[in-house]
């Protein structure tokens, strides 16, 4: 109880509540520009967090994630061109209600159900973490190795893209990883010489490469996006809590489905949005009226990809094992604030994590009068051509990867990375893989490493425990599971070619 | 750049290899079997592998199945906007190379005419008329320099444009 108190002490104090309301704001206008994700608003916040006492770092994080995944509804809506990959999923959907003249309850519906669904995630975060801790406290070395390469077959599966494809992204970020001196014996690896790349690729430049110089680069050879024509919108929230009444299971699903996605390490909210809204339409009564500007779909990926968010933080909080891109960036920030992910976190730091649960809940709330504010000044902010907003990204990659370590060779690597991040989602690799790769690599090493040495040299010990061997057989079906799907196809194209020649 | 599969999968079969055998090049610890060698022997075996996939076409139907998913719910871009000259694409590298710029003279020029240059090229290269572009490139840097340079802290060069604060 005392710890609660001291957690609401904590998130009261005033630099924390100025970054809650700036963040916001910050990940409103950013979430609702198409091109700026939601994981590029977070990458270009942790230079500020850097000069921000612990809890008011995590609660920017939080709050202009959250806000930027439901902002990103905003263009998909108005202009049928998705804000963030995670609302990618619905934007035909709510583009057809539109058009149909139901503006009003399109917006409205991605922003009720996503703070419900964050509200949602939020819950399940306070339910799971700490059950899990109790477990998580008894993992050795095997545990941990096995739970890492899981979460990156996770990361590989869900990838929309070739699963081979996804695996060599995720081997490059672990190779990359390998680079500097932090390795299980301390020698040089792969520095050619160079003292810079001692210390290793640091993960932020990494990041702010991948998802924003890219990004930017990508802008350069694609065509602006139309102008909105201005419009005065109705009464957002009209009817939403018909809404609410009338699709009670597809909320439900939404809700659960987002939380088990944002849990399974590396898959996160555009993945949730993709799956929910692929099984509302399955499980529909009238799945004909789907892309039609129907509201039943929208209502269950609106609340899993908020959903998810806040899930992706049990697995990072727990075993700093990213559930998502972004909670892969707020892992550097919470080591960076002392609050080195664990199990033990939720008992020796049970405060913080009180205040991290009330920040989610806070976010999500005043995500509704801040996104009604959003949405009417909408037309203003997506009549900003990308040519006045571009070029000061550019400078913002500069300067805030300059200064994670006062150091230009950062810069260069974020060059590096960017030019890399477009010629591989180019060609269809996928780039969220890489970067769970770079973040996860000196962990999957490390455990992969000292299991060795301590089973001297010998694989068996890997699967004897039972956590472990059941975490192997989960992570050894993940791998295998794309050869099956793709005999599966072979077998019933043979059967379809078999059928007519009889 | 769009590279054929091929191609991609050559390379990372070849870095695959190289890494595997930088790896194996490491010195061992001491008295251990298992050493600083081990993972990247993994990893470039690994990559290796996946590149044999990739460029015998493995795993191609699902990479398909996603573009078209992707390109039913993506903006058809217009007839007009397709037909560049054949230095357009050249385009997309003028931001990684205004970065390595700004490395190369950050510390002569000092951070706010360097910055100006970048926000201009940028702008300009975006296709921003000279009266937006200007103002943004005289603004925004100053504002990059308050927040990060007197807010944050960050120790930014003043080169030959010291700011008042």
């Amino acid at each position: 109880m005392s710890a609660l108190l001291e957690a609401f002490r904590m998130v009261a104090a005033t630099d924390v509540l100025i970054a809650i309301l700036l963040s916001s704001i910050y990940g409103l206008v950013v979430g609702c520009l198409p091109g700026l994700s939601a994981t590029m608003a977070t990458a270009l916040l942790v230079p500020i967090t850097f000069y921000l006492s612990p809890i008011a770092a995590i609660a920017t994080i939080i709050a202009a994630s959250s806000m930027a995944i439901f902002s990103g509804d905003i263009p998909g809506c108005l202009l049928r061109i998705p804000g963030t990959p995670a609302s990618a999923a619905y934007t035909d959907e709510a583009y057809a209600m539109t058009r149909k003249g139901e503006a009003e309850t399109a917006l409205g519906i991605c922003l009720w159900f996503s703070a419900l669904g964050g509200i949602a995630g939020t819950l399940s975060l306070i339910l799971l973490a700490p059950a899990l801790a109790e477990m998580a406290l008894s993992f050795s070395t095997y545990e941990y190795f096995w739970l890492a390469f899981l979460g990156l077959m996770c990361a590989t599966l869900v990838a929309r893209s070739s699963p081979v494809k996804a695996i060599a992204s995720m081997l490059l970020g672990l190779l990359f990883a390998c680079i500097g001196i932090e390795n299980p014996a301390g020698t040089p690896r792969f520095t050619f010489g160079f003292t810079d790349l001692l210390g290793g690729i640091e993960v932020i430049p990494a990041l702010v490469g991948v998802f924003a110089v890219s990004e930017v680069m990508r802008a350069m050879v694609t065509p602006e996006p139309p102008p909105l024509p201005p419009r005065r919108f109705g009464s957002i929230l009209k009817g939403q809590w018909e809404l609410t009444k009338k699709y009670p299971k597809q909320q439900a699903r939404g809700n659960l489905v987002g939380i088990i996605i944002g849990v399974l390490p590396g898959a996160g909210a555009d993945m949730a949005a993709w799956v929910s809204y692929a099984l509302s339409k399955r499980f529909s009564k009238e799945p004909e009226k789907f892309g039609t500007g129907h509201p039943e779909g929208l209502v269950e990926a609106g609340a899993s990809n908020n959903a998810s968010l806040a899930s992706g933080w049990v697995p990072s909080l727990l075993f700093g094992i990213p559930g998502d891109t972004i909670t892969a960036i707020a892992i550097g920030v919470l080591y960076m604030k002392g609050l080195n992910p664990g199990p033990t976190l939720f008992t020796e730091r049970a405060s913080s994590m009180y205040a991290l649960y009330i920040i989610f809940i806070i976010a999500n709330i005043i995500m509704i009068p801040l996104g009604i504010m959003m949405i009417r000044g909408a037309t203003f902010i997506l009549r900003a051509p990308r040519s006045s907003v571009m070029p000061v990204i550019v400078l913002c990659c500069a300067v805030g990867t300059f200064a994670t370590g006062n150091n230009l060779f950062n810069v260069i690597c974020v060059a590096f990375f960017g030019v890399l991040g477009f010629v591989m989602e180019k060609n269809g690799y996928p780039v969220a893989a890489l970067v769970l790769g770079i973040v996860m690599g000196t962990m999957v090493e490390q455990s992969f490493v000292t299991s060795l040495i301590k089973s001297d040299g010998s694989i068996l010990p890997f699967f004897e425990r039972p956590v472990s061997a059941v975490l192997a057989a989960m992570t050894i079906a993940c791998l295998v599971w794309p050869f099956f799907v793709v005999a599966n196809r072979w077998f019933a194209a043979r059967r379809r070619r078999a059928v007519p020649a009889q | 750049m769009q590279l054929s599969d091929r191609i991609s999968g050559a390379f990372l079969v070849a870095l695959g290899a190289l890494a595997a055998y930088g790896g194996s090049r490491l010195p061992p610890v001491p008295g251990q079997q298992i050493g600083p060698n081990v993972f990247p022997m993994v990893v470039g075996i690994g990559l290796a592998l996946c590149g044999v996939m990739i460029a015998l076409g493995v795993g191609r139907r699902f990479e398909e199945e996603a573009e078209a998913d992707l390109h039913a719910h993506e903006n058809p871009i217009p007839e007009s906007e397709r037909h560049h000259g054949p230095l357009y694409g050249l385009r997309a590298l003028v931001p990684p190379a205004l970065l390595i710029f700004y490395v190369l003279v950050v510390d002569k020029l000092g951070f706010v005419p360097t910055a100006a240059i970048i926000a201009l090229v940028a702008g300009k290269t975006l296709g921003a008329s000279w009266r937006l572009a200007v103002p943004i490139a005289a603004i925004a840097p100053v504002l990059v320099h308050l927040a990060f340079y007197k807010l944050l802290r960050v120790p930014l060069p003043a080169g030959l444009l010291p700011m008042p604060w």
